[in-house]
């Protein structure tokens, strides 16, 4: 085993494979010696499919487990598509765990709203994890989340189990529905006025596509802008601050963020030059 | 404070108006149940009412040929339904269905429009209480129409 899990891929073997829906996967990895680093919510490794290329995806996985990462992919490219053809036995490389988490220690005592859409429940499922095993800690939780259609759903046993846990409030919408869907319909900030609890002394964390990060802070008007949590993304290739591919105003998302405060992003996020 | 003034003061699209204000909206209010596939407006047919919701669940949908009954948005307590109202010609744009037992305060939109135009001191917060659905409702609409899950969103 590599003494530097950060610079050069370590081989990691596939010992699940999960389909969550149609193009999204879950990969369970386990390290050589069984025991990869640790990581917090909100981390990601940099997973390496071999002679294709290498991307950043986030831990999806229980904190607390201590045994194997857990990843869950969308087809989206090559790289993706390569790793949805894997199977049980086969080897990534992974380096990591890179990145800032979500800020566990600072969100401790006050109300909690995650706010998720599409393949964006993936890097929040490892928080809520987190925060399931660490429940006294946190106020009152509601998790939103929006995803395309029904289809599209993911973790559907796990969002029943969570809504029991979390006092029924879990909320579930997709923007576009067949006449037999029963639940929500409509983008996921329409979700907002279902939270039953005032959001002053609440944080925020969002996980989802840019332009819907855009939109669902803009309209989370009661939390401070300090206390609300974007999980921000750009093209990554070292991942540990250094080539600068994935600059995003003076931090790089790789190391400073990609978890990152809606204060310092909110008046470059509507720039189309950044 | 009478009782409608009371159960309009509880909902959050009223309740930050004056006492004073919600007595003289509470002339044009009754409460209405819908149950289970009861339909609340239809497309095209007179909407003389809106509705506050107090508990359930409401789609507004449309009708497309090949597609069927098709779900534009789902609303539920602390929503309202409807600004048809208030404006000409006063008809429904979309359908509306309850697919839950649905409890609501239903305002007579002829009554409150007569209100609001011959009080205006009265009628320009409210107005604007209800611009401001109506911009929430276009933007997430309008984030609805960007389809911005889609891995290949159209160019």
């Amino acid at each position: 085993m590599p003494k530097n899990y950060f610079l050069q891929p370590t081989f990691f073997r596939i010992t699940q494979k999960i389909q969550e829906t149609a193009d999204t996967f879950t990969l369970q990895l386990a390290s050589p010696d069984n025991t990869p680093p640790s990581f917090l919510p909100g981390q990601f490794n940099m997973l390496y499919a071999f002679g294709v290329g290498e991307i950043p995806v986030s831990m999806s996985g229980d904190p607390s487990r201590s045994d194997s990462y857990l990843h869950t992919i969308k087809v989206v490219g090559d790289v993706t598509t390569a790793m949805s053809r894997y199977e049980v036995g086969d080897s990534v490389g992974v380096r990591g765990p890179f990145g800032n988490p979500w800020p566990l220690e600072d969100s401790k005592g006050k109300d909690v709203v995650i706010i998720a859409g599409g393949i964006g429940l993936a890097p929040l499922r490892s928080f809520i994890y987190y925060l399931l095993n660490h429940r006294k800690d946190f106020g009152q939780v509601a998790l939103l989340y929006g995803a395309r259609e029904p289809d599209e759903i993911l973790f559907t046993n796990e969002l029943k189990e969570w809504k029991q846990k979390l006092d029924n409030q879990v909320y579930v919408t997709v923007d576009f529905a067949r006449p037999q869907w029963s639940g929500n319909v409509g983008v996921v900030t329409t979700l907002l006025s279902r939270i039953p609890f005032p959001l002053d002394d609440a944080v925020a964390f969002l996980c989802g596509p840019e332009i819907m990060l855009r939109f669902a802070a803009a309209e989370l008007t009661q939390i401070q802008s300090d206390n609300i949590y974007l999980a921000m993304e750009r093209n990554m290739k070292c991942a540990i601050g250094h080539c600068g591919r994935c600059q995003y105003l003076d931090n790089f998302i790789c190391k400073d963020g990609s978890v990152l405060p809606y204060s310092k992003v909110k008046p470059f996020l509507s720039k189309k030059e950044i | 404070m009478n009782h409608f003034g009371k159960l309009l003061k509880e909902h959050p699209f009223f309740q930050d108006l004056p006492y004073d204000d919600l007595d003289f909206i509470a002339g044009c209010c009754t409460n209405q149940v819908f149950k289970l596939g009861e339909m609340i407006g239809r497309e095209g047919e007179p909407a003389d009412h809106f509705f506050l919701i107090r508990e359930g669940k409401v789609v507004i949908q449309t009708f497309i040929p090949d597609r069927g009954e098709t779900t534009i948005q789902t609303l539920g307590p602390g929503d309202i339904i409807g600004w048809s109202w208030l404006f000409p010609p006063y008809n429904w744009n979309f359908d509306v269905k309850a697919v839950a037992a649905t409890r609501t305060i239903a305002i007579d939109g002829k009554c409150l429009r007569k209100k609001c135009d011959d009080n205006p001191v009265f009628g320009y917060p409210v107005m604007k209480k209800f611009a401001q659905v109506m911009i929430q409702r276009l933007r997430a609409a309008r984030i609805q129409v960007l389809d911005v899950y889609h891995k290949n969103p159209p160019a």
